[in-house]
């Protein structure tokens, strides 16, 4: 096509030489396969966990599991009633304690609080560092200072009072997170409009900022479900043989009552532990789906 | 033509303040409290921790807690050297470190700077789940699993006590390891493209851009990661408690059965010891101990992690 000669003709290519596609280099190729080794160890062995769980708790799946009451005796009839009763109120009171607490402490460093001022940084500094504060330590705070000292016993309150404080920085967090990324324009236009402060958060941000917080509350509270160390140290023991009936009762949970049964040396019992760890699993999968859904179906893009 | 507007009475008023809410201001006085609560967490902590310390440090002194080789806190001779509780602690960490730091950098490297965005938003979550599953979980694992199969399978010399600092390690690791996976990761997303443009301009390789520029450029969140890590390992309760054992023995050996501080704590707090006993304020004296060596570990962290977030941002 071109004419001979015409100077923004390309190059003929020379044979031999081209550009295109780096050469293959060993190195890269193995570094690469490393790299994924990690992640896929990572899940091998989160799945031989999962298989050997499953296995190990084949024997004991079945109805008995929730409608019997623990037995040391005859841990073939052996069932984790009170533990599933227990979890169910000691969870619903933290939720009750924390998810308040914690979503107005998100609002207040969010919305009002001047991060120059000292105590505003102490508090964000303080929320970073209890947040990594290790869960037995929890565990003395509620034992030294809840249980003995305000004299609230080893009951539901302490416990849920232990595990709101236990869950309390992850809220805050995660509703911090979910309030940011509500976009400072429609701030603006409702203070625009006239409306307070309060009445921007309470109209607006809010709102929009609901599903995040759901998801960051409903991860938090899957965390102290599985928490067993603070609740060992307050009082929680294996062999509970009724449901609670108010916050000033005696209980166990679904932790606790697996860490009893791992501790017996007979094998009936690590397969009544298994068992009960399915039912663990089982509830925690259930509620990471739902915050999952919730992040997919309600986010909003802006 | 036009009237001159008279001056409207407002007029000079116009700019000044709304009339005061005084809703408004006790809404921020709630909020602001519910704020506090953070902060009277740890007070109460400090609060609990330190009138028991104090007592249990009249009786014992301070150098021979720290420096004695044998901890026998609720036997009738009782001997509070907290060292064997130290030790044992210090070594099962350092265990799940070599597995956590080498699989959760790896996992973040590969996450961060070779996975497609599909493959990263299937894996992600998945490490995720191995965050979330409760750790008495990983301990019934370590001991009804890791340790028969290590038992059977011990290459050289005695094989594992059946309870052993070994497999609470190892699986102690690979809990750790989505922290230090998600943090570094974090890091590494905020080094800026131009970097990376850079090195692969001068002709450099993936694995080169990776280690030799993404990695020194995320250094101190990478660090803050580890760090967060150490503070885990020793914090860890269940997995040590179950796994690990009781039984507070000087020793190095990863194959006999040792307790850590935290496994003193809840083992100790579980049994009948009673409130007005010296065995009752050991409990706080190697929680104290405990909180305020994670304590020092949180600070480096955060301190780190805020340090590569006003570079890059």
């Amino acid at each position: 096509m071109s004419v001979v000669g015409d100077p923004i003709a390309p190059p003929a290519p020379v044979p031999g030489r081209k550009l295109a596609g780096p050469r293959f280099r060993p190195g890269e190729a193995a570094f690469r396969w490393l790299l994924f080794s990690c992640l896929a160890i990572s899940i091998a062995f989160l799945g031989v966990l999962l298989i050997y769980v499953l296995v190990a708790a084949w024997p004991r799946l079945d109805s008995r599991l929730w409608t019997n009451f623990p037995s040391i005796r005859r841990p073939e009839r052996a069932g984790a009633q009170s533990a599933i009763f227990g979890t169910i109120w000691v969870i619903s009171f933290t939720a009750l304690f924390c998810l308040p607490t914690g979503i107005m402490a998100a609002i207040y460093l969010e919305e009002y609080a001047n991060p120059d001022r000292w105590y505003n940084r102490l508090i964000e500094l303080n929320i970073q560092n209890l947040a990594a504060v290790p869960s037995i330590i929890y565990g003395i705070l509620g034992l030294g200072l809840l249980a003995r000292q305000l004299g609230l016993g080893t009951t539901v309150l302490t416990a849920s009072l232990t595990l709101s404080l236990l869950v309390l920085p992850i809220v805050i967090i995660s509703a911090r997170e979910a309030i940011r990324a509500v976009p400072q324009s429609i701030r603006q236009a409702s203070l625009a409009l006239g409306a307070t402060r309060w009445q921007t958060v309470r109209r607006q941000v809010l709102p929009a900022a609901v599903p995040g917080i759901a998801t960051g509350s409903i991860l938090a509270l899957s965390r102290a479900i599985g928490e067993a160390a603070p609740v060992i140290m307050l009082g929680a023991v294996t062999y509970v043989a009724f449901n609670p009936e108010g916050l000033g009762s005696a209980y166990t949970v679904l932790p606790v009552q697996i860490y009893g049964w791992i501790s017996q040396s007979r094998e009936e019992f690590h397969h009544l532990a298994a068992a009960a760890i399915v039912i663990l699993l089982g509830l925690l999968l259930a509620m990471n789906a739902t915050a999952i859904w919730l992040r997919n179906h309600y986010s909003k893009r802006w | 033509m036009t009237a001159p507007v008279p001056p409207s009475p407002a007029g000079t008023r116009s700019l000044r303040r709304a009339r005061p809410h005084y809703g408004e201001a006790v809404i921020k006085a709630l909020l602001f409290l519910a704020a506090l609560v953070s902060v009277g967490t740890t007070v109460g902590i400090v609060v609990a921790l330190i009138p028991p310390t104090a007592d249990f440090f009249q009786r014992v002194g301070v150098w021979e807690f720290l420096s004695g080789t044998e901890w026998t806190a609720l036997f009738s001779d009782p001997k509070y050297g907290v060292l064997p509780l130290l030790t044992a602690t210090v070594l099962i960490t350092v265990i799940a470190l070599i597995v956590a730091i080498p699989i959760g950098l790896g996992a973040a490297v590969y996450l961060s700077e070779y996975a497609s965005r599909r493959t990263r938003g299937i894996f992600k979550p998945i490490l995720e789940i191995l965050a979330g599953i409760p750790t008495v979980v990983y301990g019934f694992f370590a001991f009804a699993f890791i340790t028969p199969l290590l038992q059977d399978h011990w290459p050289f010399g005695d094989p594992p006590e059946v309870k052993n600092a070994l497999s609470a390690g190892l699986v102690m690791g690979v809990m750790i390891v989505p922290t230090i996976a998600s943090l570094s990761e974090d890091a590494m997303s905020a080094v800026p493209y131009s970097l990376r443009d850079g090195a692969y301009a001068l002709g450099s390789g993936k694995r080169t851009v990776s280690v030799r520029v993404v990695m020194p450029a995320a250094l101190s969140g990478i660090v803050a990661a580890f760090v967060l890590g150490v503070s885990r390992a020793l914090g860890e309760t269940m997995i040590v408690l179950i796994a690990a054992g009781a039984k507070p023995d000087l020793t190095l050996n990863p194959l006999h059965e040792m307790q850590t501080m935290t496994a003193f704590i809840a083992g100790a707090a579980s049994g009948d010891v009673s409130t007005a006993s010296f065995e009752y304020k050991t409990i706080f004296a190697v929680g104290a101990l405990l909180f305020l060596l994670t304590f020092v570990m949180n600070v480096i962290s955060i301190r780190l992690v805020r340090k590569y977030r006003e570079v890059y941002e």
